[in-house]
């Protein structure tokens, strides 16, 4: 049950991410940060179906996380997430085409250590 | 929309600093307000919690967090955010161990050094590899 919940979370922070990424991609940049100028962008960046998609996925992770948290100690449920840091890099490379450097990958997997250190 | 110089670096920069601070206090207002709950377990307990100065302080920040994660994500690649974020979870930890008074074990330390030593890789690279399908946010 404990090792579902951790793939439930890293799946679901994953999706989210990803459909987030994808579409500010194809939003295009926002350069726009007066405040009223900038909620007017984001209202309109937030009806994109893929943004409200990856809301529901954020929310299972959430939901996912919680479960975790009542069956397994922090110190546990923290580092073993962890592992999303490694898979959305490969991901991001794989499905939106980012153009990964060594100093990428290695930076992924140092904070992705870190993140499992700093959580014991 | 042109990448060179460093206005925009500047601005992504100052953007990842609004993003890790709004994430880092958001939780620790809802921790805050959830250690001063006073609510019993209950659905109705819940609901009278979530409006409380700090809960409420708390998801109006990471509502603002998500906004602004996301207008880095319009400037930045993925792998590039997530790294150059985690050094969240460095603020995080020692917040967490400043109000418990807690010792930091060496275990933290290590762990922080990695996450210093990682961010700073990926923050030497330049933030977006990839163009926008299409443009459309000013």
């Amino acid at each position: 049950m404990k090792w579902l919940m951790v793939a439930a979370i890293v799946g679901c922070t994953t999706i989210s991410d990803l459909l987030q990424s994808h579409e500010m991609k194809r939003h295009g940049e926002i350069h726009e940060f007066q405040p009223g100028r900038w909620g007017r962008v984001m209202a309109g960046a937030l009806q994109r179906r893929y943004l409200i998609l990856s809301f529901v996925f954020m929310a299972l992770s959430f939901f996912a996380l919680l479960t975790l948290l009542s069956i397994a100690d922090l110190s546990f449920a923290v580092p073993a997430t962890a592992a999303s840091f490694v898979v959305e890099t490969v991901l991001a490379k794989l499905l939106l085409k980012e153009r990964l450097n060594w100093r990428r990958w290695a930076g992924a997997g140092l904070v992705a250590c870190g993140v499992a250190l700093v959580s014991m | 929309m042109s990448w060179d110089g460093p206005p925009v670096k500047l601005r992504i920069w100052l953007l990842t600093i609004v993003v890790i601070l709004s994430n880092v206090l958001g939780n620790l207002a809802l921790k805050l307000g959830m250690d001063h709950a006073t609510e019993e377990l209950s659905i109705l307990g819940l609901i009278k919690t979530v409006f409380t100065p700090f809960v409420l302080l708390g998801i109006g920040l990471l509502v603002f967090w998500v906004l602004t994660r996301l207008t880095l994500l319009s400037l930045a690649d993925l792998s590039f955010v997530l790294p150059v974020t985690a050094v969240g979870y460095i603020l995080t930890a020692f917040i967490g161990k400043y109000l418990l008074s807690e010792n930091i074990s060496t275990e933290r330390w290590a762990g922080t050094l990695f996450i210093v030593a990682g961010t700073a890789l990926v923050g030497s690279t330049y933030p977006k590899t990839t163009q926008p399908d299409r443009g459309t946010a000013s």
